[in-house]
């Protein structure tokens, strides 16, 4: 052991001692993330120049440990900095930047970051940063490890599953690996560098074999071919033929995987004995559940259509046999998203829900492979650019589950065929809001307030701040009622059932944040099909009117503007809460009058202005209101505030807080972090 | 005697900040570059603020060159001398100033020019409070150690 490792003592104590290199152009920013990486026991080394760093990091491959670096430089482009250090020298490297613009942040990622921090930086960000070092290294000796002496999974491809497979990581470390691993070939050092790695202590003392993709297909391949039964460690191992694979990993390997083969063979038995009662039942049965099931619903009799040739066509044994096919289900995201729906089916109550779903499950992610009879999801595919998308959503409103299976959006449509036509649709909105998809999607909608909403889509997706509390603000001021209760029993059905399969966690975050930014949609989509009908409640309108009174007449108002400021104003703190954050009428503290005074008031007025204007276009209206603001600012504040005497300043820096959501909101997507 | 006076003098920085706090102009950024002051870096946070000036007043004076212009059209570039000045605004937190180049991100992005104006006007005014705000700040904090180490040899 101790031979491998390298002698330097602070490599010991990892993360101390971490070698960083910081860049950027802003001393401010440097200097301060300097002081803030010492503090966290780190070796700093900082440049402003990106060229600089380059040299730096060219003379000496090993000097460093891992980069940070500002987007924006004068003398050379972040990304490009990036991308460079990422094919030369393959380190990690953390971008930073002021502006979290959602585009911006997937270049980043889209050209290797392992990370983008928003500034200001915090020090409890900085403190974890070196796991993007250990992870990096982590995989690249297991690259090593496992494919070392192997033909097979050497290319580029094998070696990229193997990576991301391993580290449940975005695409990119994937890539970013594929890049390593190719590069490791070449270059010297790296080897080296690896074979200090191995020393971390975990692949050290007990090399830990990473069950991939690649590896667990062979598995279950060569279990199938044994026979279930007659599997046995050692034919399996022999079978499936992989260096540093041992007996041992096969077992245990081989015993959890016979555990989960039981617990999918008792949800499949209960969900057989749904698809036999309903494959011998008629079309109208198969009707009246085609809800919830695969979609296709917007004409019902088209879903209907597809649904029965589908279900005749095999017979129910096939498909428990394919339930508990491993090959089937054993792989990535699409098992887990079959498992959730089972789960789903064994959760909800209602026996019409259980339909279906493995097929269903399968959409979104265009595997014929799996399941292969079955020809709904390719129906479902055809539909796909049609039309709306949402998981599967019940009729009554009660009944569960939007899944928004795969990350792209899903292909379910929406029934539109039942009564509450309005929640459908506007649940569908809001998914799709969630997914900030291109406009195309919001065509479908038949519903009037689909239509209002579809153009606001890009402000709504994104002032994503806290569903939670987005929902509950709009749920008391503005909501009608079923559509909130819409959402929270998805929330709680979704969680339940994605419990159920506690090995898809990565579904179940998928499914959380989808819920999460179900719930926010909501409410940004019940705020949306408010402003239509311009009957705002009196707290909204005291809002605007506090704000200086612009909005007085609301139709001067474009609904965009309106609806993004209820909106950012929700997510400070809820109804009048901005405002009241504002004002914070009980404080005596202030002062701000005084001060102001020297400066003229009419200076507070700007930043409104300057927003305002830009919406509204129509100058004389503009400095009508400006006058009006002025001489509302000359008396104590406003109609409705009416115990504070100086909210001025508060007010502009609540307004001024609500520009900034608004403007992030409009002009940004969602930073990342707020 | 000495003593008492740099407790007042603290108290007095004390409430000079929670006035600042309240008042939005600084936020817990500022904390955390206090946070950061300790005996190997004694004058961290007047260092860092120093360089926050110098450079703000760089970026303040190009804006203003490019606002100037007759013919001015490269939002492109006050958006990088903004996104910068937003950047060390808020790494120190002075979050007023920061709400302000968000607006002016905002009139930047519409290409609009009057909207520009109005906003890099605010933007002096309320840098220029933070300033006064901030060396008034120091001036206590210095008298304060000078206080303090006068006091020193006394009394630990």
């Amino acid at each position: 052991m101790t031979v491998e490792q390298r002698n330097d003592d602070p490599r010991d104590q990892f993360p101390i001692g971490m070698r960083v290199l910081a860049v950027d152009d802003d001393p401010t920013c440097l200097l301060l993330l300097e002081t803030l990486l010492r503090r966290c026991q780190y070796h700093v080394t900082t440049t402003s120049q990106a060229i600089t760093a380059l040299n730096m990091l060219r003379e000496d491959k090993n000097r460093f440990d891992l980069v940070i670096s500002d987007v924006h430089m004068p003398d050379m482009d972040g990304f490009k900095l990036l991308e460079l250090v990422g094919l030369e020298m393959d380190l990690p490297v953390i971008m930073l930047s002021a502006n979290g613009d959602t585009r911006l942040v997937m270049k980043g990622i889209t050209h290797g970051a392992c990370d983008y921090l928003l500034k200001p930086i915090r020090i409890e960000e900085l403190k974890n940063i070196w796991q993007h070092v250990i992870r990096r290294k982590k995989f690249d000796s297991t690259n090593q490890k496992t494919s070392g002496n192997q033909d097979r999974s050497n290319d580029g491809g094998g070696e990229g599953e193997l990576v991301s497979a391993g580290t449940g990581n975005s695409d990119h470390s994937g890539k970013v690996n594929k890049k390593r691993k190719d590069q490791n070939e070449d270059d010297d050092e790296d080897p080296d560098e690896n074979g200090h790695d191995n020393d971390d202590p975990s692949t050290q003392k007990k090399p830990r074999v990473v069950w991939s993709v690649e590896l667990h297909r062979k598995f279950v391949a060569a279990v199938n071919q044994l026979g279930i039964d007659k599997a046995v460690p050692k034919k399996i191992l022999d079978l499936m033929n992989v260096e540093k694979l041992t007996r041992e990993n096969v077992a245990s390997h081989l015993q959890k995987y016979r555990l989960y083969l039981k617990r999918i063979s008792c949800v499949a038995n209960q969900q057989a004995n749904m698809v036999v009662a309903l494959s011998s039942s008629d079309s109208s049965y198969l009707h009246m559940n085609s809800m919830n099931g695969l979609g296709n619903f917007n004409p019902l009799t088209g879903s209907m259509q597809f649904q029965n040739p589908a279900f005749r066509s095999f017979p129910p044994g096939g498909m428990i046999g394919r339930l508990n096919t491993p090959s089937g289900l054993g792989l990535r995201g699409l098992p887990s998203s079959g498992m959730i729906q089972l789960g789903h089916a064994q959760t909800s109550g209602n026996s019409n829900n259980q339909v279906k779903f493995q097929p269903v499950t399968l959409q979104g992610n265009n595997n014929g492979s799996i399941l292969p009879g079955i020809p709904m999801p390719y129906e479902l595919d055809q539909q796909r650019n049609k039309g709306l998308h949402i998981g599967d959503l019940s009729t009554t409103i009660d009944d569960t589950a939007v899944f928004p299976l795969s990350n792209s959006l899903p292909d379910v449509k929406i029934a539109t065929g039942n009564g509450s036509n309005n929640v459908i649709s506007v649940t569908n909105n809001m998914l799709m809001l969630g997914h900030c998809q291109d406009a195309q999607a919001g065509r479908e909608f038949g519903n009037h307030s689909s239509v209002s909403v579809a153009p606001l889509k890009p402000e709504f997706c994104s002032p994503l701040q806290d569903p939670g509390r987005c929902n509950e603000n709009w749920a008391n001021s503005v909501q009608p009622s079923g559509f909130q209760s819409n959402s929270f029993p998805l929330n709680d059905r979704q969680k339940h059932a994605a419990l159920h399969r506690s090995s898809s966690r990565d579904n179940m975050s998928v499914m959380a944040s989808q819920i999460g930014v179900n719930q926010f949609d909501a409410s940004s989509i019940a705020s949306a099909s408010f402003r239509p009908d311009n009957s705002l409640s009196d707290s909204q309108s005291s809002m605007i009117q506090g704000w200086g009174n612009l909005h007085k007449q609301d139709s001067s108002c474009r609904p965009n503007l309106m609806s993004s400021s209820m909106n950012s104003l929700v997510p400070v703190n809820g109804g009048l809460g901005p405002l009241e954050q504002g004002l914070d009428l009980k404080n005596p503290m202030y002062h701000r009058n005084m001060d102001f005074d020297s400066m003229g008031q009419p200076n507070y007025v700007d930043p409104l202005m300057v927003k305002y204007e830009e919406v509204e276009k129509s100058t004389m209206e503009t400095l009508k209101l400006k006058q009006a603001y002025l001489m509302d600012q000359q008396r104590p504040q406003g109609s409705y505030m009416s115990n504070n005497f100086d909210p001025l300043g508060d007010v502009v820096s609540a307004m001024m807080k609500q520009e900034q959501d608004k403007a992030e909101g409009e002009f940004d997507a969602y930073p990342l972090r707020v | 005697m000495l003593g008492l006076g740099a407790d007042r003098l603290r108290a007095d920085m004390n409430r000079l900040l929670a006035l600042l706090f309240h008042q939005g102009v600084l936020d817990e950024q500022f904390l955390q570059l206090q946070q950061l002051q300790d005996e190997s870096s004694p004058n961290f946070v007047s260092e860092v603020v120093n360089i926050y000036f110098h450079e703000s007043e760089k970026l303040l004076r190009n804006l203003r060159g490019l606002l100037m212009e007759k013919e001015f059209a490269d939002y492109k570039k006050m958006g990088i001398h903004l996104n910068q000045f937003m950047g060390s605004s808020s790494s120190i937190g002075a979050k007023r100033v920061r709400n302000v180049c968000v607006a002016f991100r905002a009139a930047s992005e519409q290409t609009n020019r009057a909207g520009c104006l109005r906003a890099l006007e605010l933007l002096e005014h309320e840098y220029c409070y933070l300033k006064n705000k901030l060396h008034e700040l120091f001036q206590i904090e210095q008298q304060r150690a000078l206080a303090a180490g006068v006091r020193y040899p006394m009394q630990n």
